[in-house]
């Protein structure tokens, strides 16, 4: 374990960016006071903010990116591979819940065959995670067994006292920290071990402390999916994406083509099942009510995704559905209502 | 003013619901916290005293769910509405969305909703609930404690420049009848309009760059009530869920605030619901702004029937050459 | 003439009845105005939904200008009246996000006006390429 005073942190960065580009959490201004991740360079501030708006995720399942192109020429059609090799990049300030959503991506994406796309920028990515101190009432990591006090990554960082520590816990960990090794001094972890404690404790009082996953699971298709509860739950939702679209775990896209006019390109992007033209077919949508999508969206996180990899959830109980869905219906009054129903 | 608590909305609903006037409730459902309350339906007295709630986080507008509502079930619904929802009412019911004699209104009167989020950039993170408390909030908080919030911080902008305390539509009133207030609201859209042509673009970019695409705009809007969107129809060729070199962000808005122009209330919810927080209600208010400029005061949803200005015309209209420097017409 | 001079794309959507038999007789008249006019040809000038100029400027339009008959004179009495009001306040919310109003126009030009037609695209295509390329309501996948 190495540390260094916060008051260096931009002296780090520095010294990072020189092999690498490093993304950083930084406070929104104007309207939008919350932090979203922004390339560091001078004078970009590192936000101590707990959850960035979006997650994390962008990094390595962008919300838009174009696969190929075609180029029609009479009866020729040329296929141009627009795929550039990515950067090497840091990827500082990930919460543990984040930091573990790449768990579940990686579940869908590297399993063969492997979306080169995705795993090009994987590989490519150093992911510097933050122990978290204050979690927020919004969250419930510990529901999905994460420690938001150790969390995941290739380096752990935790802030405490005015210094930052680091630890690398793998190789790629290890080469992206030679970058600032001048800059920091090896430590002993007591502080570090402290601090967990203390955030261990917290962690038990979170007002969601208490949701447990006993009752999910991949077993449990037939117990939920024709419960009266979806009707209910279901009732006012509007249909927006907000709740995919910021989720670090949710991994749906689309692949569309667009005509520029002189050619075509065509593009993968992030897809909801929320909405009303999701896995659209020529015979229309599988899905024809809002109950019916908003059932999968639920089922797939605590049920069908389980089923496919070991029972692992395909939700880190980072809470940032649950801060902006815009009528407030999110995963945990769902686990809550469906589990009641369960236990009847 | 009159403060309306959960009691009155309470006994009101259970009295209507008691005599048959009506069937069923639209209300407020409790969350996990104060402030994540639910739209939802109650049936029964059981279900209204369990979880029925009425505090200074009901903004939401319900107009927009009556028009799947009042297609479904017997008997009426009540719906309980504050003066800028009965705006959204009115214009709904000028389109014919929805049956009126399938609604039963309870107006309230309303001195603003508190927005969480703004709440939350006042006290931090780790807000586990808030109670009003006369001119005060009172923010519970995970780690330090209580803190006194005057509610009036808390407001959200569409609170704190009003449009409207006047009920435009109601069956039956409860609260105290205030009146239109002359309200700011124009002031932002000024300031916009007074930056230079770069200052704007960039103002914009800023803004409208953060737009992740989730429709939350869109679905939330009581005047986005088309059955299908050009923008979820294949067909029509502008179909993009892609966020893409800055274009398709700017046409969907620039698209959507059109196409509610004139029929937009200014109700906010667009802005509220937005997650990056775009101030989107900024475009329309903008095309509310030309519309009162150009063709005479306008508002729509003050009164059912009315005409909007986009269907309409005069022969001495204003030339959009004229229109673009900024200028007034009197016909 | 310099062989990179830059020439503005220009998309004018022109109503069947007036506008469009006024590029007509511009043409049977030998009257000059630039090639870099595209004429698209719609059955009134209201048929133009604001998407169209959108569209336009998205595939890759310096300047978009929207002819039709003179107010009081359309073939389906009121379809202009609307034009103007629509594109009175669409040119007004674009200005708004900063994007430059000399791109956009409405002018009524009847089928008698031929001259006025060479005139308005000359002055209009010169007004554009003052401004040189659209770059605020461009589509970067569309660029060449």
């Amino acid at each position: 374990m190495r540390k260094c005073s916060l008051d260096a942190l931009d002296s780090l960065f520095a010294a990072m960016s020189g092999a690498y580009s490093v993304y950083l959490p930084v406070d929104g201004d104007g309207h939008d006071k919350h932090a979203s991740y922004k390339k560091w360079s001078e004078g970009v501030k590192y936000s101590n903010a707990l959850n960035t708006v979006r997650s994390a995720k962008d990094f390595f399942f962008p919300q838009s990116e174009n696969l190929m192109e075609f180029k029609v020429d009479g009866k020729n059609i040329e296929i141009i591979d627009t795929r550039e090799e990515s950067e090497d990049f840091i990827v500082f300030g990930v919460r543990a819940c984040d930091a573990k959503s790449f768990e579940v991506l990686d579940n869908v994406f590297l399993l063969p065959p492997a979306d080169s796309y995705y795993k090009s920028r994987r590989e490519h990515g150093v992911i510097m995670s933050m122990a978290c101190t204050r979690p927020a009432e919004t969250c419930f990591c510990s529901t999905f067994d994460i420690d938001a006090a150790d969390p995941a990554g290739d380096v752990q960082c935790y802030i405490e006292d005015n210094e930052i520590y680091f630890d690398a816990k793998t190789e790629k960990g290890e080469k992206a920290l030679e970058t600032i090794i001048s800059l920091t001094e090896e430590c002993g972890s007591e502080k570090v071990d402290a601090q967990k404690e203390v955030t261990h404790e917290r962690m038990k009082k979170l007002p969601l402390a208490n949701l447990s996953t006993e009752k999910f699971g991949g077993d449990k298709t037939n117990t939920y999916f024709n419960s009266e509860k979806w009707k209910e739950l279901s009732q006012s939702c509007i249909g927006c994406g907000t709740c995919t679209f910021v989720c670090p775990t949710c991994q749906c896209y689309d692949i569309k083509e667009f005509d520029t006019g002189h050619g075509v390109k065509r593009f993968r992007c992030w897809d909801s099942c929320m909405y009303s033209d999701f896995t659209l077919m020529s015979a229309g949508q599988p899905r024809l009510t809002q109950l019916e999508r908003f059932r999968q969206r639920f089922m797939h996180k605590l049920v069908y995704y389980p089923a496919n990899n070991d029972g692992l959830f395909s939700c880190v109980g980072c809470g940032r559905c649950v801060a902006s869905c815009p009528i407030s219906m999110n995963i945990v009054k769902v686990m809550k209502a469906l589990g009641e129903e369960e236990g009847k | 003013m009159q403060t309306i608590t959960r009691d009155m909305l309470c006994d009101k609903a259970k009295s209507l619901l008691a005599d048959g006037s009506v069937s069923r409730v639209l209300g407020w459902k409790r969350g996990e916290f104060s402030y994540d309350v639910t739209p939802a339906v109650f049936y029964s007295a059981e279900e209204i005293d369990k979880d029925f709630v009425y505090d200074a986080f009901c903004g939401a507008n319900f107009s927009k769910y009556l028009v799947k509502e009042t297609k479904k079930g017997d008997g009426k619904i009540l719906v309980f509405m504050k003066p800028c929802d009965t705006y959204s009412f009115n214009q709904l019911l000028t389109e014919h969305r929805f049956d009126r004699e399938k609604v039963y209104v309870i107006g309230i009167s309303c001195d603003g909703m508190s927005d969480i989020r703004i709440i939350k950039d006042i006290a931090g993170d780790g807000v586990t609930g808030a109670e009003r408390d006369g001119d005060n909030l009172i923010v519970h908080t995970l780690y330090d404690g209580d803190k006194i919030v005057p509610y009036a911080d808390t407001l959200p902008e569409r609170c704190v420049n009003c449009k409207s305390k006047k009920c435009a539509a109601f069956d039956e009133f409860i609260g105290e009848e205030c009146e239109v207030t002359s309200s700011k609201r124009f002031e932002e859209v000024e300031k916009i309009e007074a930056m230079s042509e770069d200052e704007r673009f960039a103002f914009w970019r800023g803004e409208l760059s953060r737009c992740i695409r989730c429709n939350a705009c869109r679905n939330v809007c009581p005047a986005c009530t088309c059955e299908k969107c050009v923008f979820d129809n294949p067909a029509s060729g502008v179909q993009n869920k892609a966020i893409s070199d800055s274009f398709e962000e700017k046409m969907f808005h620039i698209i959507r605030a059109f196409h509610v122009a004139g029929r937009c209330t200014d109700c906010g919810e667009c802005s509220r619901v937005c997650p990056e927080r775009i101030p989107l209600h900024l475009l329309n208010r903008k095309f509310i702004y030309d519309i009162d400029r150009f063709y005479g005061d306008y508002a729509a949803g003050a009164e059912e029937g009315s005409r909007a200005p986009l269907v309409d015309y005069t022969q001495g209209d204003i030339e959009p050459s004229q229109a673009v420097e900024g200028g007034t017409f009197n016909a | 003439m310099p062989v990179n001079e830059y020439k503005p794309k220009i998309v004018a959507f022109c109503c069947n009845w007036c506008s469009y038999a006024g590029a007509d007789l511009a043409g049977n008249n030998r009257l000059n105005y630039p090639a870099e006019v595209k004429i698209i040809r719609v059955p009134c000038s209201c048929r133009v939904n604001p998407m169209f100029i959108l569209r336009a400027f998205q595939r890759g339009a310096d300047g978009v200008i929207l002819c039709g008959c003179h107010p009081g004179d359309c073939h389906y009495i009121s379809g202009n009246y609307y034009t103007r009001r629509r594109m009175a306040l669409l040119f007004s919310m674009l200005n708004y996000l900063g994007i430059e109003k000399e791109r956009t126009r409405v002018e009524w030009v009847s089928a008698a006006e031929g001259a006025k037609f060479a005139e308005t695209m000359n002055s209009f295509v010169a007004q554009v390429a003052a401004l040189g390329e659209n770059k605020r309501l461009e589509d970067l996948r569309c660029k060449q």
